[in-house]
């Protein structure tokens, strides 16, 4: 049994470094559209041509671009993402406190969100059609359709200007003390928690009360077992595919999609680094942020994949 | 019953009487609260600065790509982080007059072209060393080196030796120029332990605050330097910290919550919201920025000078400054100088006017649309602002079409390349340094095309002459000529609008830059 699921496996991840080599073409194609060059925009409305010339020569920007693009790729391959153009700094030592802020940050906020999605969803389920029901899918669904900004600045009204319980900003920084690093995070982390809730519950209330159609869960309900019972032995686990799918999309999404929140809390991690050096034209860095973020997401689908295979006995014989 | 209040205010300055109870007398006596707060903060300032604390300040205008090395700042954090650790050659005091700091004494030759700078004894650097002529030399050459990305590059081009000898600097210029001292309070020109040449980026200079932490993008904090030379007038709180919150909203709420102690760059919209809230005190002031639209005088139709009339007497300028600045700001007369700068004089106010406009406009003999291209970062509001000049403009038959241009390569594809676009100045220290920068036919920043032979006789004219009274009308001379021929079009001048939470006090206005020309968290101190 366990060599088709190895062979699986390594066909999957096989298939996520080929995706990555492939996405690494299109962010390296991308990053050269961009307007303008680094050099203009490090300069900005003070450039000079001589200073012009001499930053573009040493920044290496007169080669040709698949010239840069190999000397890039050998480079990533070796665990060398290069140096900043903008400020000089070694992009993978800049990277590493920010990806370190940026996964603390989504880990407790996937702490909180996907239990209590989870939970709420299997309630839902419990008391389908009910007041109950209604009520998580309202309260969920009106924080999803609020845009990430709003949901932010309502936070910051409350808690931080008018009860003062948590500071505004979230500036993180090393030999922070745990409590007071908790303190900080607390904003933002709800805010993401409101963001992605919505989805994992639906998905999960979704895909339980699919099951719930099958024949062998209404042999269990006439076998006498309680509502929750039936749910927690007969229909979770196999609905528990499409969950992780849900699960594992809305956690690439705290680690990639937290652009406005990181902005907004003022939160030194990935999306700001990303965006400040988008508008720099810094394109060594917005490649190596780009390449991240796609293997996350890659990573995190592949996990998804051999979770539902595993969980799921029929995914692992193919008709 | 002043005078009672008065003693209340000494006692809360000598830090016996906590300020929510002065509130309390004072509002028992019918005293309102603004006034008793500024009882109270004159009482404080007697009673002299108070050391201790830390002070914090949320600021815009930092990125991860930030760098310690004087030379690269650009931005609004570099240059006040900069006037903490960092210590100048001079400085312009908020009278306009120069501070000698590092220098003790400037003197020129009858020719402004030769120039001494006599080094103050006994400053010492961060890391221990004194400063020498050396190091102030070593430090202008690196700056004026022609290979150098120094944003000083420009005006330090015009040094053409520069020679330390014992105690003196001796500088030699390619042309006579009596600003000299004016361009070396440029905030690029730190003094730096030889120059910098060795690690531009070591954040060592002399300045009261020793740099501490320096987190790119995120934070930088400073501690007093023990050893600073005027530890009476600048390093007052124990520590400062500059947080770096870009986002206008997260920066005021920051300030509400009390996490930091001053904020720049608060939005004309919600000035008068931020006013409201307790504590808070709106700093707002005049300076040397505008907001502008430029016209290439050397590009059809723009090469017209009734077309450029017609499009400045088509412009409403105060309904511009009503409605995009909300009143924090000023009106512009078309030429880029105002009362900020010290040997401004005053001209007739060009006034919105239809008529006239549709007069210069018919004379000119163009026809059909203006292109206009604008974008929101050329400055905030500029859409708006483009907008209402259309609107204005159409009254006087004068149709404007709006090209609105992407932020992103806003300077490099649009600015100083298209004939007509929205754009904005920071300004300078100096008429001559403004005129240099943009107006000189030679200047690589010429953004309005404005090359006249005569006027650039004028400059240097201007720039060699050290009678003041005759520069006073050389430069008035030259703004009239901008003013009437040039291609700009300058509604407004725009005011720095800082705010600072209800502890800080020492503050004072500077025209020349916002947060007291950047020497806020330096200056200013926490009351007890």
């Amino acid at each position: 049994m366990s060599s088709p699921i190895l062979k699986l496996i390594a066909q999957r991840i096989a298939l996520g470094i080929l995706l990555l080599l492939a996405i690494s073409v299109l962010i390296f194609a991308g990053t050269q559209i961009l307007p303008g060059d680094v050099a203009q925009a490090i300069l900005g409305q003070s450039a000079t041509p001589e200073s012009l010339a001499n930053l573009r020569e040493q920044l290496g920007l007169n080669d040709p671009a698949y010239i840069r693009y190999f000397h890039w790729l050998g480079g990533v391959l070796t665990g060398d993402l290069g140096t900043a153009m903008s400020s000089g700094q070694d992009i993978a030592t800049s990277i590493k406190g920010r990806l370190w802020n940026t996964l603390f940050l989504a880990f407790w906020a996937a702490v909180v969100a996907v239990p209590l999605a989870i939970i709420l969803g299997l309630i839902a389920v419990r008391y389908r059609n009910g007041w109950v029901d209604k009520l998580i899918s309202g309260l969920a669904l009106a924080s999803t359709s609020f845009p990430e900004f709003f949901i932010g600045y309502l936070l910051v009204y409350f808690f931080a200007v008018k009860w003062q319980i948590f500071p505004a900003i979230s500036t993180v920084y090393d030999g922070m003390p745990f409590g007071e690093r908790m303190q900080a995070i607390a904003l933002p982390a709800t805010a993401l928690t409101l963001v992605v809730l919505a989805h994992m519950m639906r998905m999960t209330r979704a895909a339980i009360l699919n099951v719930m159609q099958s024949a062998y869960v209404e042999t269990a309900e006439l076998k006498g077992l309680s509502a929750f019972a039936v749910i927690r032995k007969h229909a979770f686990p196999n609905a528990i595919a499409p969950i992780i799918n849900v699960v594992m999309l809305n956690l690439a999404y705290l680690i990639v999609g937290v652009v406005v929140v990181e902005v907004i809390f003022v939160y030194p991690g990935m999306g700001q680094y990303l965006v400040d050096h988008v508008t720099k034209r810094d394109v060594p860095v917005v490649q190596a942020v780009g390449l991240i973020f796609a293997a996350v997401y890659i990573s995190l689908n592949i996990i998804a994949d051999i979770a539902a295979i595993v969980a799921n006995p029929r995914l692992r014989h193919p008709k | 019953m002043s005078n009672e209040l008065e003693f209340l205010s000494r006692r809360v300055a000598a830090g016996k009487l906590s300020r929510r109870d002065f509130l309390g007398r004072a509002a028992a006596l019918g005293i309102a609260a603004p006034f008793a707060n500024s009882l109270l903060s004159s009482a404080a300032r007697a009673a002299g600065p108070v050391k201790g604390g830390t002070l914090k300040a949320g600021l815009v205008g930092g990125e991860s790509t930030n760098s310690l090395d004087p030379a690269l700042m650009m931005t609004q954090v570099p240059f006040a982080f900069g006037k903490c650790w960092g210590e100048m050659i001079v400085e312009l005091s908020p009278d306009g007059k120069l501070e000698n700091r590092i220098a003790e004494e400037i003197g020129s030759s009858d020719d402004a072209k030769t120039w001494t700078l006599k080094i103050r004894d006994g400053v010492e650097f961060h890391n221990g060393k004194t400063v020498t002529a050396e190091d102030v030399a070593a430090t202008l050459e690196r700056h004026s080196d022609e290979k150098s990305k120094s944003g000083a590059l420009g005006y330090m081009k015009g040094i053409a030796t520069i020679k330390a000898s014992g105690k003196e600097v001796v500088l030699t210029l390619k042309e006579a120029n009596a600003d000299l001292p004016y361009l070396l309070s440029d905030y690029h020109l730190i003094v730096q332990p030889n120059g910098g040449k060795d690690k531009p980026d070591a954040g060592i200079s002399a300045g009261p605050y020793v740099v501490k932490t320096n987190e790119p993008g995120v934070r930088h904090g400073g501690e007093r330097f023990a050893n600073y030379w005027q530890g009476d007038k600048m390093g007052h709180a124990d520590q400062i910290e500059v947080i770096v919150i870009n986002d206008a909203t997260a920066r005021t709420a920051a300030l509400q919550g009390g996490q930091v102690n001053m904020i720049n760059r608060v939005e004309p919209k919600i000035v008068d919201l931020i006013k409201r809230v307790p504590g808070v005190t709106i700093r707002n002031h005049a300076g040397p920025g505008h907001y502008v639209f430029i016209m290439h005088c050397n590009t059809a139709p723009f090469d017209n000078n009734d077309l450029r009339m017609a499009l400045k007497l088509a412009i409403d300028r105060e309904e511009m400054l009503n409605k995009v600045l909300r009143g924090y700001g000023s009106l512009g007369n078309d030429f880029p100088i105002n009362s900020s700068y010290p040997l401004f004089t005053e001209i007739e106010q060009r006034k919105y006017d239809p008529d006239k406009a549709k007069f210069h406009y018919k004379k000119s003999g163009h026809d059909g649309t203006v292109l206009l291209r604008t974008s929101d970062v050329a400055f905030p509001g500029a859409v708006d602002a483009s907008q209402l000049f259309q609107q204005s403009a159409a009254k006087a038959g004068i149709k404007i079409e709006l090209k609105r241009e992407p932020g992103d390569g806003y300077w490099n594809e649009v600015w100083n390349k298209q004939p007509f676009c929205a754009s904005y100045w920071g300004g300078r220290s100096t008429q001559d340094q403004m005129y240099s920068t943009a107006y000189l036919s030679t200047a690589d920043w010429n953004d309005t095309r404005f090359k006249r032979p005569d006027f650039d006789k004028m400059v240097l004219a201007a720039r060699a002459e050290l009678d003041e009274a005759k520069r006073k009308q050389m430069y008035h001379d030259m703004a009239v000529m901008v003013r009437d021929e040039g291609g700009l079009i300058l509604p407004m001048f725009n005011q720095f609008i800082d705010a600072t939470g209800a502890k800080v006090d020492g503050w004072v206005d500077d025209p020349h830059q916002e947060l007291m020309n950047g020497y806020a968290l330096a200056k200013c101190w926490l009351q007890a």
